[in-house]
C-alpha cells in the first residue's frame, strides 16, 4: 500500500539520514597532505538505502506489532515452523543423520583450509553452548567470557611450556581451572542485578587481557607464545594435514559430548533450576531453590565449557596472545548465542555455523563483519528477541487424558 | 613527596575527571530515566570527537580564523551527537520498551558495535592527528607549566554544562517532566507527560553533553581514533555507578573521584596497570556498595 504519507515518512527518513552520515561518510580529511575528498556518491547510496530500509523496517515493526497483539489473543499456542520441525522425530532424524555424514566425511572432500574453518566454527559452538548456559539457560548476561576461553589457552600455552605437559592432561587441567576461575568471578557479582552483572564481568575480562598484556613474566606479555604443540595421537607422528584432520575429529567428538552435556544438563534439575531463576528470580528463591548455588554452578560450568574451547584453540592455531582475547571476542561468542537462539541447542549451534562459516565464505564482506554483527544484535533483539529457533519450552503431556470441549 | 607533582597529578586528574564526568551524565540521565545501560554513549562521544576533526579539517583549508573554527566544529559536534543520539534511541531502544532489560542492553551493545565500525569504515582505523582547537591564552601565560589553557576550558566548560544541566532540570517545565518520568514512567504518562518526548530529549541532552567532552579531550590530547568511545565510555560508566547512577551530582563526584584516583595511581604507582584499577575500582564498588556514593539502594517490589 503506496500511499503519500508513507512515501512521505520515507522521504523524510531519507533526507534524516542523509543528513547524520554527512560529515563522516562523505567528507574525508588528510590533515597531512591537507587536502580533502568529498565521497558525494555515498550519500546518495545511503538515501536511496535509507528510503528503501524505512519501508521495510515500517512493515516489520508493524507486524512484531500485530504479532504481539495477536500472541496475546491467542495465548501461546503458535508453534514456530521450525520448532515443529525439531519436535518431529520422523523429519529430525534424517536430518541428523545428514548433517553427521556430511560431517564425517568433510575433511576428505574439502580442503585443509575448509577443515581448519569449519574446526573454528565448532570450537564456536562448544564455547558458544558453553555461554548459553549462563546467558540462555540462566540469564545472566556475562560479558567477560572470553576470560575463562583465554584462562584454558593460557594454561595449555603455559602448562607446556614450563611442564611439557601435552594435550590430554591440560585438557581437564584448563577446564578445571577455568571452572574455579568460574568460581571466584561468581562469588562477589552474585549479588549484582542483571546490567551490573554484565558491566562487571565485562571488566573482569578486560582486566584479565590486560595483565596478560603487561605481565610480561608470566604470559610472555603482547607478543603471545608460539609453537605450541598439536594434540597426540598415541605418540604417532601425524603429517600437518593429518595432524588438522585430527583436531577436527576431536572438535566434533568434543561438540558431540557438549551437545549431550548441555542437553542432560538443560533437562536436569539444575537445568530447569536455571530457568526458574531467569524467568522470576524471587519466585524462584520462594520455591526453594538455592539463588547463590544455582547461579555460581550456571558461571562455573559455563566457564569450564570456555576452558576446553581454550584448550583446543590454543592447540589448533599454536599460537596465542592477548590480543585473541578481546572484550569483542566474547560479543561474537554472544552473537552466536543470540542469533541461534537463547536457551536452544540447535539454535546455537546453527548460529555458530552461520556467524562463523558465512564471513569467511563471504570474503567480499569480511570487512563489514563487525558493522553486520552490531546491526544484527540490534535487529535481533527488536524483532526476533527468541532467535532464530527458540528454545522449545519442555512440557509434559498426559496421554490418554483427552481434553475436554466445554 | 614533591609538592609541585602532586600538584600536576591533582589538575591531571580534575582534567580526566571533567571529561569523564561530561560523558557520565549522559549515562546518569539516560539510566535514571528508563534504567538503561547506554552501552553506545562512549561511541556518541567518539561521533562527537569525528565530527568536529572532520569540520575544523575543511574549516581549517578554507583558512577561518582559529576562534571561528572552534565555535562551529563544536556546534557541529553537539548537534551531531544530539542527532545521533536521538536515531540511536528511536532505533534501538525505542522498540524494545518493556522487553526484558536484557534485551535492551544486548540491543545498546550491538549499537556500540555498529557505530564504531561505521566510523572505522567510513573514515580510518589509524589515529588521527586532532588540532589544537583551544588557543593558548595570553593571561594563561604565567601559569601555564601548571595549567594549560586548553585545561582551564575544560574546567570552565564541565562546570557551565553541570551547572546549566542542574538548572534546566530542577527549573524548566521539561526537567520536571524528566524527573517525573524518572520517579514513575506509568504515571507520568497518566498526567500527560510525553514520555517519549522526555526520553528522546534525555538522549539527545546526555549525547550533546558527551559531544562537548569529545571536543574538548580530543583538543587537549592531540589524537582520536574510532575506539576512543569504548574506553572512556566504560570509564564515565564506572564513574556515574561510583556516584550512585541516576544522580547526576553522583555521576559528577564520581568522575573527580575516579580521575583523581587514576592520576595518582598511574603517576605513583604504576602506568602499565591504568586500566585494569580502573575496571577494579568498578568491581569493588559494585560489590561493596552497589549504590553508589550518593545513590539510594533500592529495593525490590514483590
Amino acid at each position: 500500500m503506496l500511499n503519500v504519507q508513507e512515501l512521505k515518512k520515507s522521504v523524510l527518513t531519507a533526507i534524516w539520514f542523509m543528513f547524520l552520515t554527512f560529515p563522516i561518510m562523505v567528507i574525508k580529511v588528510n590533515t597531512i597532505n591537507q587536502t580533502v575528498e568529498w565521497h558525494w556518491l555515498r550519500m546518495l547510496y545511503v538515501g536511496v538505502g535509507a528510503f528503501a530500509l524505512s519501508f521495510v523496517w515500517r512493515y516489520l515493526i508493524k507486524r512484531k506489532e500485530a504479532g504481539t497483539r495477536k500472541e496475546v489473543e491467542e495465548g501461546e499456542g503458535r508453534v514456530l515452523l521450525t520448532q515443529r520441525l525439531l519436535q518431529e522425530p520422523r523429519l529430525f532424524r534424517p536430518i541428523v543423520a545428514l548433517l553427521a555424514l556430511f560431517l564425517l566425511i568433510f575433511p576428505f572432500v574439502f580442503s585443509m583450509y575448509q577443515t581448519n574453518i569449519m574446526t573454528t566454527a565448532l570450537i564456536y559452538v562448544v564455547v558458544g553452548l558453553g555461554l548459553n548456559i549462563v546467558v540462555g539457560l540462566a540469564g545472566l548476561l556475562d560479558l567477560g567470557y572470553v576470560a575463562f576461553y583465554a584462562v584454558g589457552a593460557y594454561s595449555y600455552a603455559l602448562l607446556n611450556l614450563h611442564f611439557g605437559l601435552g594435550f590430554w592432561t591440560v585438557l581437564p587441567i584448563g577446564a578445571g581451572l577455568a571452572f574455579i576461575c568460574g568460581i571466584i568471578l561468581g562469588f562477589p557479582v552474585l549479588r549484582l542485578r542483571g546490567d551490573y552483572l554484565a558491566i562487571v564481568t565485562l571488566g573482569f575480562g578486560e582486566i584479565i587481557r590486560l595483565v596478560l598484556e603487561n605481565w610480561n613474566a608470566f604470559s610472555k606479555g603482547p607478543s603471545g607464545i608460539a609453537n605450541i604443540p598439536r594434540p597426540g595421537l598415541f605418540g604417532l607422528d601425524l603429517s600437518l594435514h593429518q595432524s588438522h584432520i585430527y583436531i577436527y575429529y576431536l572438535m566434533i567428538a568434543m561438540a558431540i559430548f557438549t551437545i549431550f552435556a548441555v542437553k542432560r544438563l538443560q533437562n536436569s534439575r539444575i537445568g530447569r533450576a536455571w530457568i526458574a531463576l531467569r524467568e522470576d528470580e524471587i519466585a524462584c528463591q520462594a520455591m526453594g531453590i538455592d539463588k547463590t548455588r544455582t547461579k555460581l554452578s550456571a558461571f562455573a560450568l559455563g566457564a569450564t565449557w570456555a576452558g576446553m574451547g581454550g584448550v583446543m584453540f590454543a592447540a589448533k592455531t599454536t599460537f596465542i596472545n592477548p590480543a585473541s582475547f578481546t572484550i569483542w571476542e566474547s560479543i561474537i561468542i554472544l552473537c552466536v548465542v543470540v542469533l541461534g537462539g537463547m536457551g536452544s541447542i540447535v539454535g546455537v549451534a546453527c548460529g555458530a555455523a552461520i556467524l562463523i562459516l558465512l564471513p569467511e565464505y563471504l570474503r567480499a564482506f569480511s570487512e563489514y563483519r563487525m558493522l553486520i554483527f552490531g546491526v544484527v544484535l540490534v535487529m535481533m533483539m527488536v524483532f526476533r528477541p527468541g532467535g532464530f529457533i527458540s528454545e522449545v519450552r519442555q512440557t509434559y503431556e498426559f496421554k490418554g487424558l483427552k481434553p475436554s470441549k466445554n | 613527596m614533591d609538592i609541585e607533582y602532586f600538584f600536576e597529578l591533582f589538575l591531571g586528574g580534575l582534567t580526566r575527571g571533567s571529561i569523564y564526568a561530561l560523558i557520565a551524565l549522559g549515562y546518569t540521565m539516560v539510566y535514571g530515566i528508563i534504567q538503561l545501560i547506554n552501552f553506545a554513549h562512549g561511541e556518541i562521544y567518539m561521533i562527537g570527537a569525528f565530527t568536529a576533526l572532520i569540520v575544523s579539517g575543511v574549516l581549517t583549508l578554507m583558512g577561518w580564523p582559529q576562534l571561528a573554527i572552534l565555535a562551529i566544529a563544536a556546534l557541529a559536534a553537539v548537534i551531531y551527537s544530539a542527532a545521533y543520539g536521538w536515531t540511536m534511541e528511536k532505533i534501538a531502544y525505542k522498540p524494545l520498551r518493556g522487553a526484558p532489560r536484557l534485551s535492551a542492553l544486548i540491543s545498546a551493545i550491538g549499537m556500540s558495535l555498529f557505530l564504531q565500525n561505521y566510523v572505522l569504515l567510513a573514515q580510518t582505523s589509524d589515529f588521527l592527528p586532532f588540532p589544537s582547537l583551544i588557543p593558548d591564552f595570553a593571561f594563561m601565560e604565567p601559569i601555564s607549566h601548571i595549567v594549560r589553557s586548553s585545561e582551564l576550558i575544560i574546567y570552565v566548560v564541565t562546570a557551565a554544562v553541570m551547572v546549566g544541566l542542574t538548572f534546566l532540570i530542577k527549573f524548566t517545565r521539561m526537567g520536571k517532566a524528566m524527573r517525573a518520568t524518572a520517579q514513575d514512567r506509568d504515571m507520568a504518562m497518566l498526567v500527560g507527560v510525553d514520555v517519549n518526548k522526555v526520553i528522546s530529549m534525555t538522549f539527545v541532552l546526555g549525547s550533546a553533553t558527551a559531544a562537548l567532552g569529545g571536543v574538548l579531550i580530543a583538543s587537549h590530547i592531540g589524537m582520536i581514533n574510532f575506539y576512543i568511545g569504548f574506553i572512556a565510555g566504560i570509564k564515565a560508566f564506572v564513574a556515574a555507578v561510583l556516584g550512585g547512577i541516576g544522580s547526576m551530582p553522583g555521576a559528577v563526584l564520581g568522575s573527580l573521584v575516579l580521575g583523581w584516583t587514576e592520576s595518582f595511581f598511574t603517576g605513583y604507582i604504576s602506568s602499565d596497570y591504568e586500566d585494569v584499577f580502573a575496571f577494579l575500582f568498578l568491581v569493588l564498588i559494585l560489590i561493596f556498595r552497589p549504590a553508589g556514593i550518593l545513590g539510594k539502594a533500592d529495593t525490590d517490589k514483590v
